[in-house]
C-alpha cells in the first residue's frame, strides 16, 4: 500500500511537469519578460539597462528552453522554465501584478471557498443519494416518471437563473437573507445558507439520474434476486446489497472532486461576494493577472492529482477484491 | 450586392453537408436506419428533434452573410464598392427592429418607456412623465393583428404539413391524412405537425407584432431584445455543435491508435490527455482566451470588420473549449477500441493479412459509432450552458456579440432596479432553456437506443 502510494505521487510528477510546460506555454506566448518588466516598472521612465536590471534581478534574463552559453546539464537546468517550474513545485507562486505573494493569498482565501464548498458538496451527496433511492424504490411508479422529467427540466436551466432567480426571491423581496457577503465564523452562517441551498439544488436534476441509473444496473443483478429470494425486505435488500455494491462507482465519481473542492466556485462566489479562491481567479482573468492565472491552474491539477490517488485508496477500503499493487 | 462569407458561416454550412451526406450513407444501412427509426417513435424524441430543427433553421439563416454595394457616387471608377457592414439573412428579415431602436428600456409591449424623463411642456412647466416609445403604433387593435398573425402562422404551418404528407403518401393522400390525425402511423407524426404549428404560430405571432411593438421589450440601448434572443441562437448552436466537431477527427484518431497500437504510442497518448485533463477546465479556457486575445490585439491585419473580428473570436473559443473537452471522448474510445480489438472478428481479420487502416475503417469505426454520436449529443447542452458562464466569467463570446450568456450578463447589472428590468433576463434563460431541453430530451432518447447495454 505504501509503496503503491509512492509509486502513484512519483506517476503524479511528469504530468505536473506537463500542466507547466503548458500553462508556461501559454504565459510567456503573450507576456514576455521585456513587457513583464514594462508593466512592473511602469510605463515612465523605463530605459533599456532598467529593464536588463530588472530582469537579471528575477533571472528573467535567462533563455526559455535551452541555455547555450551554460555546459553539460545546466544547458537544460539553467533556464526559465526549469527555474519557473521548480519554484512552483515548491509552492513558491510569486507575485502578482498589484504585487501582493501570491501564496500567503491563496492560503487565506482557502478557508472561505471551503466554508461554501463542503456543505454544497456533503448536502448534495446525501440528498442525491436518498432522492435516487427513493426513486429506485418507487422504480416504474409515476413518482419516478414524473421526479426523472422535473430532473430533466432542472439540468436544462442555466445555473445563472438559480441564482439570479434565488437572489431576487429571498434577498430582495423576502429579505431572509443578505444578497451577499462574508464573515467567518458562526456569524457568517446567513450569508452561506442561500449560496450552499443554490448549489445543492442547482446539482439535484444531474446528480438523482447519475446516482439512480448507477443502483438500477445493480438492481438486475443476479445476487440481488438471490437476496430477494432469501425473503430480504425491499429496504434492506436496497441498503444492504445495492448500496453497497453502487459504492464503487459512486466513489469513482466523487473522490476525485474532494480536494477540488479547496479550490472553490468561480460563479457562486463572484455572485455572492465571497472572498475564496474563485473570485480570487476571476478578478484575476478580468484584470489579466497571469501569475494567479498560472499559480490557480497548477494548484488545481495538484488538487486533481491528489483525487486521483485518493480514489484508489479508497476503492481498498470499500471493496476488498481490488488489491492496489 | 455579395456574398461574405465568414469563417463559421464556411464551417457550419461544411457541417450541414457532411450531415445531409451522413444521413444519405445512413439510409442505405437497413441497421443503422432502424436504429433511428427506433428513436423517433418516442413522440417526445420527435417533438424535440423538430425544435432543434427550428433552432437549426435560425442558424442556418443567420449563417448567409451579404454585403451590399454602397450608392454609386461619381467620382468613384466603375469598380463596385462594398459596404462596410455585413448583414445576415436574419438581420434582412428583421431590419425594422434594427432600425427601430428606442432611447432606452422598456417592457414587453409597452407603449410608453420604463423610466421617467424630464420634460418642458408648452407652458414652460418642467415635469417627469413617462415618454412614449418611438417605434410602437400608440393605439393599435392589437386582437386584430394577432387574429391575422395567427391565421398566417396556421396558413404556413398546414402548407408545410400537407406538402410532408403529400411527400410520405406516394399517391392516397386522404388514407395517409387520416392516419396521421388519428396517430396511427409508424412515426408519431401527429405530436410532429402539432410542433410544427405551435411553432410557426408562435414565431409568426412575435413577427407580425414586431412591426407595431417590442413583443420582449427594449434593452438599455433600446435594442429589441426578440431580435437579440434570435441572434442569439446562432452563438448558441455553434458552441453547442462546432465545438465536438471540430475535435472529434483528433479524439477519434488518437483515441483509436492509443487503442489499438498499445506500446509507446498508447503511453504517450494517455500521457497527453490525462495531463490535460488534470487542468480545471475553465482555467485552462480562461488561459487561452486570455492569450487569444493578445494575440489579435497584436494582429489586427486578420479582421476587417467588428463582424470579422467578434467571430474570430468565436471560431477560437471554439477551439479552446474542443480542447479541453476532447479527452472524455478520448478516453472512451481508446477503451473501447481495446476491447473491440480483442474480438474474434478482428483477429480472424488479422491473421487473412487485412492491413490495419481497412480494419480501423471496416471494424472499428463503425462499431465505435454509438459512442461518437452519443458524445456528440451529450456535450451540446452542456455546452450551450456553458457559454452563458463563459461570458460571465469574461471569457466567453465577443461582447459585442449577440449571446444569450452576455445578454444576461447585462441584464444583471439592473437586477437591483425598482420595479425589476426582467425581461431580457427572462428571454435570454427562456430560449436557452427550450434549446437545451429539447437537447436533453433528444440525447436521452439516442443514449436509450444505441447503447448496446440497454439492450436487454
Amino acid at each position: 500500500m505504501f509503496v503503491y502510494i509512492i509509486r502513484r505521487i512519483l506517476y503524479a510528477i511528469p504530468i505536473l511537469i506537463g500542466v507547466n510546460l503548458i500553462t508556461f506555454m501559454l504565459f510567456f506566448m503573450v507576456n514576455s519578460p521585456d513587457d513583464m518588466a514594462r508593466a512592473q516598472l511602469g510605463a515612465k521612465q523605463v530605459t533599456p539597462e532598467l529593464i536588463r536590471s530588472w530582469k537579471e534581478e528575477r533571472g528573467y534574463d535567462k533563455p526559455l528552453f535551452i541555455n547555450s552559453r551554460s555546459e553539460g546539464i545546466a544547458k537544460v537546468t539553467d533556464t526559465l522554465f526549469v527555474q519557473e517550474s521548480l519554484k512552483l513545485f515548491s509552492f513558491d507562486f510569486g507575485f502578482s501584478d498589484a504585487n501582493r505573494d501570491i501564496g500567503s493569498d491563496i492560503k487565506e482565501r482557502m478557508m472561505p471557498s471551503l466554508a461554501i464548498a463542503l456543505p454544497t458538496f456533503m448536502i448534495a451527496l446525501i440528498t442525491n443519494i436518498s432522492l435516487a433511492l427513493l426513486l429506485v424504490l418507487f422504480r416504474g411508479s409515476v413518482l419516478d416518471t414524473s421526479m426523472m422529467i422535473v430532473a430533466v427540466m432542472i439540468m436544462s436551466i442555466s445555473g445563472l437563473f438559480y441564482i439570479i432567480a434565488g437572489q431576487v426571491l429571498f434577498s430582495k423581496i423576502w429579505h431572509w437573507v443578505p444578497i451577499s457577503g462574508f464573515e467567518s465564523g458562526w456569524s457568517g452562517v446567513k450569508f452561506i445558507i442561500l449560496p450552499v441551498m443554490i448549489g445543492v439544488f442547482a446539482g439535484i436534476g444531474a446528480g438523482v439520474r447519475w446516482y439512480r441509473s448507477i443502483f438500477l444496473e445493480q438492481i438486475n443483478q443476479d445476487y440481488v434476486r438471490t437476496a430477494r429470494a432469501k425473503g430480504l425486505s425491499e429496504l434492506k435488500v436496497l441498503f444492504g446489497h445495492v448500496l453497497r455494491n453502487g459504492m464503487l462507482p459512486i466513489l469513482t465519481g466523487v473522490v476525485v472532486v474532494i480536494p477540488t473542492l479547496f479550490m472553490g466556485s468561480l460563479i457562486m462566489e463572484s455572485f455572492f461576494g465571497i472572498p475564496g479562491l474563485g473570485s480570487y481567479t476571476i478578478d484575476a482573468i478580468n484584470s489579466q493577472d497571469f501569475a494567479i492565472v498560472k499559480a490557480m491552474v497548477f494548484l488545481g491539477s495538484v488538487f486533481y492529482i491528489i483525487g486521483l490517488i485518493l480514489t484508489d485508496i479508497s476503492y481498498t477500503l470499500f471493496d476488498p477484491r481490488v488489491k492496489l499493487s | 450586392m455579395k456574398l461574405a462569407l465568414l469563417w463559421t458561416d464556411i464551417l457550419v454550412w461544411i457541417l450541414v453537408i457532411s450531415l445531409l451526406t451522413w444521413g444519405w450513407v445512413v439510409s442505405r444501412s437497413p441497421q443503422v436506419k432502424k436504429q433511428w427509426h427506433t428513436v423517433f417513435k418516442s413522440s417526445i424524441a420527435m417533438a424535440s428533434a423538430i425544435i432543434l430543427l427550428f433552432y437549426l433553421f435560425f442558424t442556418l439563416l443567420d449563417s448567409v452573410h451579404l454585403r451590399f454595394s454602397t450608392q454609386p457616387t461619381e467620382s468613384t471608377s466603375e469598380k463596385v464598392q462594398y459596404q462596410e457592414d455585413m448583414v445576415s439573412l436574419l438581420d434582412l428579415i428583421f431590419a425594422h427592429n434594427i432600425e427601430s431602436t428606442e432611447r432606452t428600456y422598456s417592457a414587453p409591449f409597452a407603449t410608453h418607456e420604463y423610466a421617467k424623463s424630464i420634460v418642458v411642456d408648452e407652458s414652460g412647466v418642467t415635469k417627469q412623465e413617462y415618454l412614449p416609445l418611438k417605434h410602437v403604433s400608440q393605439n393599435d387593435d392589437i386582437m386584430m393583428r394577432s387574429l391575422f398573425a395567427i391565421v398566417t402562422g396556421l396558413m404556413i404551418s398546414g402548407f408545410l404539413i400537407v406538402l410532408h404528407i403529400l411527400w410520405r403518401s406516394r399517391g392516397n393522400f386522404r388514407d395517409e391524412l387520416k392516419n396521421s390525425w388519428q396517430g396511427k402511423t409508424t412515426l408519431p407524426w401527429r405530436t410532429a405537425y402539432l410542433t410544427t404549428i405551435f411553432l410557426v404560430v408562435t414565431f409568426t405571432w412575435f413577427y407580425t407584432l414586431s412591426y407595431y411593438y417590442h413583443v420582449l421589450g427594449t434593452d438599455k440601448v433600446g435594442g429589441d431584445v426578440l431580435y437579440q434572443s434570435l441572434k442569439s441562437i446562432r452563438t448558441g448552436v455553434l458552441i453547442g455543435i462546432l465545438t465536438t466537431l471540430i475535435m472529434l477527427p483528433v479524439a477519434v484518431i488518437l483515441g483509436v491508435s492509443a487503442g489499438l497500437f498499445g506500446g509507446w504510442v498508447d503511453d504517450a497518448i494517455q500521457y497527453l490527455y490525462t495531463t490535460l485533463s488534470s487542468i480545471p477546465g475553465v482555467l485552462l479556457i480562461a488561459a487561452g482566451v486570455l492569450v487569444m486575445q493578445v494575440m489579435m490585439d497584436n494582429n489586427p491585419g486578420w479582421f476587417e470588420t467588428t463582424l470579422e473580428r467578434s467571430d474570430l473570436r468565436l471560431l477560437f473559443l471554439i477551439m479552446i473549449l474542443g480542447i479541453t473537452s476532447w479527452t472524455g471522448l478520448c478516453r472512451l474510445l481508446r477503451a473501447e477500441t481495446l476491447k473491440i480489438s480483442q474480438i474474434e472478428f478482428v483477429t480472424a481479420a488479422k491473421a487473412f493479412g487485412v492491413s490495419k487502416l481497412t480494419i480501423i475503417r471496416r471494424h472499428i469505426i463503425p462499431n465505435l459509432m454509438h459512442i461518437i454520436l452519443i458524445s456528440v449529443v451529450l456535450d451540446f447542452s452542456g455546452l450551450v450552458l456553458a457559454e452563458a458562464v463563459l461570458s460571465y466569467v469574461g471569457v466567453g463570446v465577443d461582447p459585442t456579440m449577440y449571446s444569450w450568456g452576455n445578454m444576461i450578463n447585462q441584464a444583471r447589472l439592473e437586477m437591483a432596479r425598482e420595479p425589476m428590468v426582467w425581461w431580457s433576463l427572462f428571454s435570454a434563460f427562456v430560449f436557452m432553456f427550450i434549446l437545451v431541453l429539447a437537447a436533453n430530451l433528444l440525447s436521452d432518447r439516442v443514449q436509450k437506443v444505441l447503447d448496446p447495454r440497454n439492450k436487454s
